[in-house]
């Protein structure tokens, strides 16, 4: 189900993207209608690593994990000026459809969101969405293992999905995600609507998923980012021109952002001055 | 009850207060008049409910029999018969009427909550839709009278299949609609996010789980038609023969129903028949009760 197109958008050598990066983001402008939501930020998304998306609420954050995958197209009067590579591909290059790049990059909400199906369904939609041809069964129960979730649930796989406790149902979700195998995890604050044990086991998770799968998080818990964040991205908001406009302060590695940042707007940030 | 030393001690220098229920304060007064109140009037509600209720099963239930079921209607003097042929005649035109309103109504439906919800032909077809619950059923008769019964130039099955189903239509969309809508985004956004097309997210995630609520309001629907009898009288008549015999459906002729036997019978000098009206009442409201019941268990089995 990799198949990457057969009408690819080449990009020239010139200005081919680092090794080792899978996604890299260059933003000039996204807006909501006139809006500008976010300005002039550039993200590149390393393999097998999990790149945090941190800063006060309202900045953007969500938005631009949320642009990655195109989930934005959804969004009335949304428009986006910049390009996203994945690979060696523009996800924005006008012939490509945006529910075959959904299909290649997970996605994980912020509220746990399981379909009112069987567990076993959830976790075999996208597979199935995908017309897999394998062993569906064992297919699930890997996915639900690397989830996590698999001694909980394997014996009511076929009880709702929605009946599962909060926490369960995010790593359903997770599993849900994973099961088709995406190049990348993005992930909308995961944990926020949960609980601290459910927060911890999700963290682990992660961790454990970016030997395989590379993760975007966007996380309003700067512990959480501190915790399992490989690269951060620190983003705020621009209130000068009588609008809320989100860009990108810095990034760099998470030990850097948090011991020895650059600016001095994550500096104060960092330590609590503002939120 | 006498107030523990100890608690006195502690109680000392602090202002008194009782926390007793004082019977006469007219705050509890109030509340007891208005609770009085509400009971009394619900009494009196379900009077008529249950006198009708009560008639129905003591004047029906005599006469209630496997015969009834099973036999045609009797002609004028005639002792015995029963009303098998208006039970087969309902449930054949609802069922016509459901096969034309469900699937019309569930993907008008669709239409109305997922493909253009704000757009001029959705706003515009969820007004008459709204404006056809409040028709009054003898003019869905008249109008399934003039297209079909006087075209094809007889009273038929089909004619008064199609008078209910102007009546079903307009519950269907919006009842279902309404559960379509219910579908959180949450979970719309989680299928995009998997890669889903529009529609595959509509025919996988929103129809299927919105299912449960489209099922009532067909039900709901189902029980309202089959109790209609202006829409019939115009266009199914009456018959005092078999739908269905000989192996043949005698769909183009004219149908019975229980609603219209009701109607007729009720009317007749004759004790037999008034019975059989009574009998007839009875199975139309049990009927009636089945497809509500279904609604709601029907409605219940989703999370």
């Amino acid at each position: 189900m990799s198949a990457i197109r057969a009408e690819k958008t080449r990009i020239t050598a010139a200005d081919a993207t680092p090794p080792g990066v899978v996604i890299d983001c260059r933003i000039d402008k996204i807006y909501y209608g006139d809006f500008v939501a976010v300005r002039d930020s550039h993200i590149p998304i390393e393999k097998g690593k999990i790149t945090s998306f941190i800063g006060p609420s309202g900045c953007g954050k969500s938005t631009v994990v949320r642009c990655l995958n195109r989930m934005n197209d959804l969004i009335k009067g949304f428009r986006f000026e910049g390009r996203v590579r994945f690979y060696d591909q523009d996800v924005y290059a006008p012939d490509v459809d945006p529910v075959i790049v959904r299909r290649h990059m997970g996605m994980v909400f912020q509220q746990p969101n399981p379909f009112s199906m069987s567990i076993f369904d959830n976790v075999a939609f996208g597979l199935r969405l995908n017309r897999y041809k394998g062993n569906l069964a064992e297919r699930v129960e890997h996915a639900l293992r690397r989830a996590a979730l698999w001694d909980e649930v394997k014996d009511k796989l076929k009880t709702n999905g929605l009946s599962l406790s909060g926490g369960q149902q995010q790593r359903l979700c997770i599993a849900r995600a994973i099961a088709t195998e995406p190049m990348v995890v993005l992930m909308d604050e995961p944990a926020s609507a949960l609980d601290p044990i459910a927060t911890r086991k999700i963290e682990e998770l992660m961790v454990e998923l970016k030997q395989k799968y590379t993760i975007a998080l966007v996380t309003h818990n700067m512990q959480q980012a501190l915790r399992v964040a490989d690269k951060t991205a620190f983003f705020s908001v621009d209130i000068s021109q009588d609008g809320r406009t989100g860009y990108l302060v810095e990034f760099g590695d998470t030990r850097q952002i948090f011991e020895d940042p650059k600016e001095q707007l994550t500096q104060e940030y960092i330590r609590g001055e503002f939120s | 009850m006498t107030t523990r030393p100890d608690l006195l001690e502690s109680m000392k220098g602090a202002k008194r207060f009782d926390l007793k229920r004082s019977f006469w304060e007219p705050r509890s007064l109030r509340s007891l008049l208005l609770s009085i109140g509400a009971w009394i009037v619900a009494l009196i509600a379900s009077v008529p409910l249950i006198s009708v209720l009560y008639m129905l099963i003591v004047r029906g239930g005599r006469r209630l029999n496997w015969e009834v079921l099973t036999e045609l209607p009797p002609a004028g003097f005639e002792e015995g018969g029963g009303f098998g042929n208006a039970i087969v005649g309902t449930l054949v035109m609802v069922g016509i009427g459901g096969l034309i309103s469900i699937p019309f109504g569930i993907l008008a439906a669709i239409f109305l909550a997922e493909l253009g919800p704000d757009s001029q032909i959705a706003n515009a077809a969820r007004f008459c839709a709204k404006t056809l619950t409040g028709l009054p059923s003898i003019i869905a008769g008249v109008f399934a009278y003039a297209i079909l019964v006087l075209v094809t130039g007889t009273y038929s099955a089909p004619a008064g299949g199609m008078a209910l189903a102007l009546l079903m239509l307009p519950t269907v969309v919006l009842t279902a609609e309404e559960a379509l809508k219910m579908v959180p985004q949450n979970m719309k956004n989680a299928a995009f996010g998997m890669g889903c097309t529009h529609s595959q997210v509509v025919s996988k995630i929103v129809f299927p789980t919105a299912l449960p609520g489209i099922l009532t309001g067909v039900m709901l629907a189902v029980a309202r038609a089959s109790g209609e009898t202006a829409p019939l009288l115009f266009t199914a008549l009456f018959s005092n023969f078999w739908l269905f015999e000989n192996g043949r459906a005698e769909l183009m002729a004219p149908t019975a129903s229980l609603s219209v036997l009701i109607f007729n019978f009720s009317g007749m000098p004759y004790e037999n028949q008034i019975e059989l009206a009574w009998a007839a009442s009875l199975v139309l409201v049990l009927l009636v009760l089945v497809f509500n019941s279904l609604s709601r268990i029907i409605g219940r089995s989703r999370i």
